[in-house]
This record gives structure tokens, sequence and C-alpha cells, in this order.
């Protein structure tokens, strides 16, 4: 901490912050002690109903599966947040820099590794740790590095696309469970018997769109129509 | 001592440092830091908390409760991001004023 930033606040407040931390680290500390070793928690209902969730990872069956709606509400979640990034103005317009040749060739050959990264994650969150958020974030981080290098995605892809790309998790996920509603008279109940293929189905959407949210986002503004310069 | 309360209370000492640099520092970028501290102390906990079951596997409702955490914390960051470049822009410091504007 700088010198100015130590001078500013005065030793009462000093003091006073002192007992505040203590008192919140003391209670919070208190409360983790009293706690019993053995929790009452739902791992007993997740494993019992594992075998009708369609997949064998429990963190899987639990965020698509059993409380979908946590998962549903969280891509509304990612999408406002975006919304309200963009209508805090239009991306800014960075100079073009000259890649150097070793980053150009290291970036080159990562970002197709990492998109294959993205689908092995998304598959194997079936019955590993993996899924659709973890690939997601690789799939976002791929596009960071493109856009770090100052690797040019086409401009005719921020239009529509880039819009369709945004949508198609919550589009996917909410059209799955309608159509569960009218045909199994629940919203988000899978049939058992292709709950897996469901599955598989929203988080492949899922994961795309998470991607290309999360590299949206680090761009910091909405994308102008017009051509780079 | 058992190893989840070890973790558990890691992540409260993450929590009451991220609490501490929210308070002191007034600049909007370690505000935003010390914010994304507290949440992973936040989340360690919960994680850790979920390892106290009867059997050997630990209770998976915790971990996709952060899983979901994690990405609201990261879009939120990147919202509260955005608006500190606004603030920038219109003020030209990354702080909140101290008085209140006109």
């Amino acid at each position: 901490m700088s010198a100015a930033g130590r001078s500013r606040h005065s030793p009462a407040f000093r003091w006073g912050l002192l007992l505040l931390l203590l008192t919140v680290a003391g209670g919070l500390g208190y409360a983790l002690l009293t706690l019993p070793d053995q929790a009452v928690g739902l791992s007993e209902q997740v494993s019992a109903n594992m075998a009708t969730s369609g997949v064998q990872n429990p963190v899987t069956a639990v965020l698509i599966n059993f409380r979908g709606y946590d998962t549903l509400l969280e891509m509304a979640v990612l999408l406002v947040a975006l919304l309200g990034v963009w209508s805090l103005g239009s991306a800014e317009v960075h100079r073009r820099i000259d890649p150097q040749p070793v980053l150009s060739l290291l970036v080159g050959g990562l970002a197709p590794l990492m998109i294959l990264m993205a689908g092995y994650l998304l598959w194997v969150g079936a019955n590993a740790p993996g899924g659709a958020f973890q690939a997601g974030s690789v799939l976002a981080a791929a596009g960071i590095l493109l856009l770090l290098s100052s690797k040019r995605f086409p401009v005719r892809l921020m239009g529509w696309p880039l819009r369709i790309g945004l949508l198609l998790g919550l589009g996917t996920f909410t059209a799955v469970g309608m159509t569960l509603l009218f045909v199994s008279g629940g919203f988000l109940q899978y049939p058992s018997n292709l709950a897996g293929a469901l599955i598989l189905f929203i988080e492949a959407a899922a994961t795309l769109s998470i991607g290309v949210t999360l590299a949206a986002l680090f761009l910091g503004g909405r994308p102008q129509a017009g051509p780079y310069r | 001592m058992s190893s989840a309360l070890l973790y558990a209370l890691a992540g409260v000492s993450l929590f009451t440092l991220g609490l501490y640099a929210l308070i002191v520092h007034a600049h909007l970028l370690r505000k935003i830091l010390a914010i994304n501290v507290m949440g992973s102390g936040v989340f360690l906990v919960l994680v850790a908390l979920g390892g106290r079951t009867t059997g050997a596997e630990p209770d998976p409702v915790p971990h996709a409760m952060v899983i979901t955490g994690i990405v609201v914390a990261i879009s939120a960051t990147a919202l509260a991001l955005a608006l500190v470049l606004r603030v920038q822009a219109a003020t030209g410091r990354a702080e909140l004023p101290e008085e209140p504007l006109e």
C-alpha cells in the first residue's frame, strides 16, 4: 500500500476497522468450528437419483438435471451482464499491432488445440469432472487469445452470427424445457431414457454461448459494425 | 481438526482479507479485486463444507452451486470493469468522489 493511502485514514478509523474485521472473522470462524462433523446434505438424494439423471458425474447431474433452473437462470445472468456492458458503449478500436512471428505461430497452434480441449471437456463432463462451464471457459480463453494477438474476426461475424451465438445456450435450454413442459408435463423434467442426449445437447449449446459471451465481455463494449481501422 | 475445517477457515481468512481491502482502498479496480477475493473465500468455504458427508463422495450440490457462482462472479466483474471505465472516462479518476455529485 502506498504512503498516501496509509495517511488517508485516521488512527481511530484503523482501530475501528481492525475491530470490525476481527469480529467478522471471529464470528464466521466460530460458526464453522461449531458445525457438526457430518452434515445432513443432499448427497444421498443425489446418489439415489443418479440412475435416472442420464449422466454419471453427480455435479453435471445437479447442474443440468436436478437443479436445472439455477443453470438456466445463470445463462440469463451472463446475457444480462453482457447487455449491461454493451449498453455502456461500443468497444474501443484498438490500434492494430503487428504480432511477433513467435506469438502468431504460438496462437495459431494453441487456438485449435484449445477448441479441441473444449470439446473434450464438454464430452467428458457426463462422467468425470468437466462440463459446459469448463468447456465454455476454455473456448473463451481461445477467443481472448485470438483477440489479444490481433487476429481479426471477420466483420460479417460481428452482426447476427455473434448475437445468435450469444442466445443459443439460453434459447436451447428454454426450448428444451418448454418442449418437455408440453410433452411430459414438467419444465426441464427429462425422461430418463432421453436425459443423457438432452443434457449433451443443452451443454453443447451452452458451451458455445458461454465461450462467445465471455469473449464478448472481454471486448468491454458493443463491437462496432464498421470495419476495424 | 479435519482438513475440511482447515480449508473452510482459510476461506474465512480470504473473505476477511478481501473485506479489509474493499474498505481501505479507494481505487475502484482494487475494490473489484477485493470483492473477487471475498467471493473466492466464500467458494472455498462452500466446497470445503461439501466434504462433510457420511459417505466417501463429497456432496455434489455445493460444488454445482460454486460453478454457478463463479460464472456469476465473472460476469459481475466484467460489468463492474466496464462501469469503472465509464467512471474514468466521465470524471478522469477511477475513484468514487468523496462528496456527492452535483
